[in-house]
């Protein structure tokens, strides 16, 4: 079985975090992702940076910007990765846009990551309906699950086709908005997570977008299974670097 | 073979919509609606009256004299230059500010690079009296300022792009953020055929209102509605889906669809992106577009600030990759050189991007009984700078 769907079992409200690959340094990814699974992140995001990064904040974009900068590719970042899982045994999931995923070729991407076991893509530019007619096929074929989005606009009709084509976890984007931290969800996203709870869908959701510290990391797991917390950890490594990782991720669940 | 837009938004293989789940209502609500309200009388009597009393519509077909005589042949200018606001940019922004009506939006965004589309989207929003937010790039707010002034005038709102390269594919990313923190009351009018299906096609219909014209006034003057050619600049592709969209079907009219190639297609300062440029998906389009191998989106140059945009509209792809139309790029030096000679020859002075079309005629020889169109996108008051620092006038 997929790691991811293996974590979804474990009887508690999962923490996630996401962060920009080749940011602050270049090298700093493998002890990013090893210092996160010391401090008990149940899986991560692996962000894979792009120049026109359309669903994201400003955070977000400038590590982007940088991590480009700093030199990072599919390439680098593939051979960066090829040993983790001497050392790394939570779901590892790729976030990233779309286009550097096609010139690399979406089949050889596909292998790579079931190469290094990488347990999931999602990539918010490629719309469900192309995923289904193209690539789905391919993604089996490597054991990669593809992980949707839907936000408080999706309409009933299409999260329950969502919910029914979803292997994993639905991503439950938290409010109309690009990524970036919020101090606190107000009525309007509580009634949302209520609302999406009581469809009682077969895939466990994950909230994100907005999520930065242990109150709104609370408001979030209220219903759904778990969040994603990843401006809010980016801006931690531009100002603090690497060291004491641990110290971000114990602050959240506390 | 089609060169229409099939039912899943496609051209041949480019196209589709490429948007994050965050912007599938709003873009799922114009897919819907905007075919049907286009064909609502009661919009095309807006519309056509809009066109008519207020850009100034039909644009001559001129038949230009002594340009002809120069390059032996037989030259029309369909005259975009015209149009109010200066370019041609405005046919769309009417079509989409009374399709952002009837949607019941009641604030609209755009994107612009040299500022031509935004000046436009100002001035309907002015018009219908509705909110107007304007993405600029840093670097374009800067190298455009009399744009900036006219779209504050007209009361928009000019929000400087600061993210990436800070021009205008930055600029577009900026407003469709924008899009996706106010997807209920928000239109994003875009200015060119780009973007995820419908816009290509939707943009296209809206500029289609140029080869209608051409047609009808060549009947007049050629006693033919066809001609041997149409030649049109590309940045995202608009003003040359307008003039070619009549003729798309006429396989026996030769399009020709003009790039920028900047200071020479190889000199990595260039904008040629259907030779330069591979297969990708950019803002919501899977089309031609520059990128390194990586698949970053890399920066165009163009001296024209219309003409660098490093994708084109799925539609030209389409037209690039069926051999459909013929890809010409002309460097900075050329268009120049051919935007000076046009107002010496015709007293008219062409938009820069413009005048990449009309470079053409030193490229390529035509035959002394060819009719040859061209889609004179715009004017180039808004060029003045560029020119006198070009050519120490
Ligand atoms: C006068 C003029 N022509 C052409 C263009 C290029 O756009 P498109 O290729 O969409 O016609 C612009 C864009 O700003 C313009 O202002």
């Amino acid at each position: 079985m997929n790691r991811i769907n293996q974590k979804l079992k474990e009887n508690k409200k999962l923490l996630s975090i996401y962060f920009t690959a080749g940011f602050p340094k270049i090298n700093d990814t493998v002890s990013i992702i090893e210092n996160l699974e010391k401090s008990g992140v149940d899986f991560i995001e692996i962000g894979l940076p792009f120049s026109d990064p359309l669903a994201d904040g400003p955070t977000i974009q400038a590590s982007s910007t940088k991590a480009l900068d700093n030199g990072m590719t599919s390439e680098v970042l593939f051979n960066q990765l090829k040993d983790i899982r001497k050392t790394v045994t939570i779901p590892l999931i790729i976030m990233g846009y779309f286009n550097p995923m096609m010139q690399f070729g979406i089949e050889n991407f596909c292998k790579k990551c079931a190469e290094i076991g990488i347990d999931g893509l999602i990539i918010p530019d490629l719309p469900v309906d192309v995923y289904n007619d193209n690539y789905k096929a391919v993604f089996e074929k490597y054991g990669l699950i593809n992980v949707f989005l839907i936000t408080p606009q999706t309409s009933l009709e299409r999260i329950q086709f969502i919910d029914k084509i979803s292997d994993g976890f639905i991503y439950m984007v938290s409010s109309a908005s690009v990524t970036g931290s919020q101090n606190a969800f107000g009525k309007t996203q509580d009634d949302y997570f209520k609302r999406i709870a009581d469809l009682n869908l077969k895939s466990p959701q994950i909230v994100g977008f907005g999520i930065s510290n242990a109150e709104t990391f609370k408001q979030a797991t209220k219903y759904a299974k778990g969040a994603i917390i990843g401006s809010a950890f980016v801006k931690y490594l531009a100002e603090n670097g690497t060291a004491n990782i641990n110290k971000f991720v114990s602050g959240i669940r506390d | 073979m089609s060169y229409f837009v099939d039912k899943k938004g496609y051209y041949g293989e480019f196209g589709g919509a490429f948007i994050p789940e965050m912007l599938y209502p709003n873009v799922k609500e114009l897919e819907d609606n905007y075919l049907k309200i286009m064909q609502e009388p009661s919009f095309q009597k807006e519309f056509q009256e809009l066109l008519k009393e207020y850009v100034g519509r039909p644009t001559p077909l001129y038949f230009a004299k002594r340009l002809s005589e120069k390059y032996q042949t037989k030259i029309y200018l369909k005259r975009e230059d015209l149009c109010h606001t200066g370019a041609h940019k405005i046919n769309n922004t009417i079509g989409q500010i009374l399709v952002a009506k009837k949607l019941g939006k009641t604030r609209v965004i755009a994107e612009t690079g040299a500022g031509q589309h935004g000046v436009a989207t100002a001035t309907v929003c002015a018009l219908m009296g509705i909110e107007c937010v304007v993405y600029m790039g840093e670097i374009d707010i800067a190298r455009q300022a009399p744009n900036v002034a006219r779209m504050k005038m007209l009361g928009a709102k000019v929000v400087p792009a600061l993210s990436g390269s800070r021009t205008l594919k930055d600029a577009t990313n900026e407003a469709i953020r924008d899009w996706i923190n106010n997807p209920v009351n928000t239109h994003y009018i875009i200015g060119s055929v780009v973007g995820p299906h419908p816009y290509p096609d939707m943009v296209a219909r809206f500029q289609s209102v140029i080869s209608e014209e051409i047609k009808k006034q060549l009947k007049v003057h050629e006693n033919r509605e066809n001609p041997d050619y149409v030649i049109a600049c590309v940045g995202g592709g608009s003003n040359a889906a307008g003039a070619f969209y009549h003729y798309l079907d006429e396989e026996k009219v030769n399009l020709i669809a003009v790039e920028a190639a900047g200071l020479g297609i190889h000199s990595g300062e260039s904008a040629a992106t259907s030779i330069l440029g591979k297969e990708g998906v950019i803002h919501g389009s899977k089309t031609l577009l520059m990128q390194s191998e990586d698949g970053q989106i890399t920066e165009p140059y163009s001296i024209s600030a219309g003409l660098d945009y490093p994708g084109i509209g799925p539609l030209h792809a389409h037209l690039y990759r069926s051999k459909r139309a013929e890809f010409i790029s002309i460097t900075d030096a050329e268009a120049m050189t051919a935007g000076l000679e046009l107002c010496k020859l015709e007293g008219i002075i062409p938009a820069i991007e413009s005048a990449h079309a009309l470079a053409v005629f030193n490229m390529k020889k035509f035959k002394e009984s060819d009719v040859v169109v061209l889609n004179l996108s715009g004017r180039g008051d808004k060029d003045l700078d560029t020119y006198v620092k070009y050519f120490k006038l």
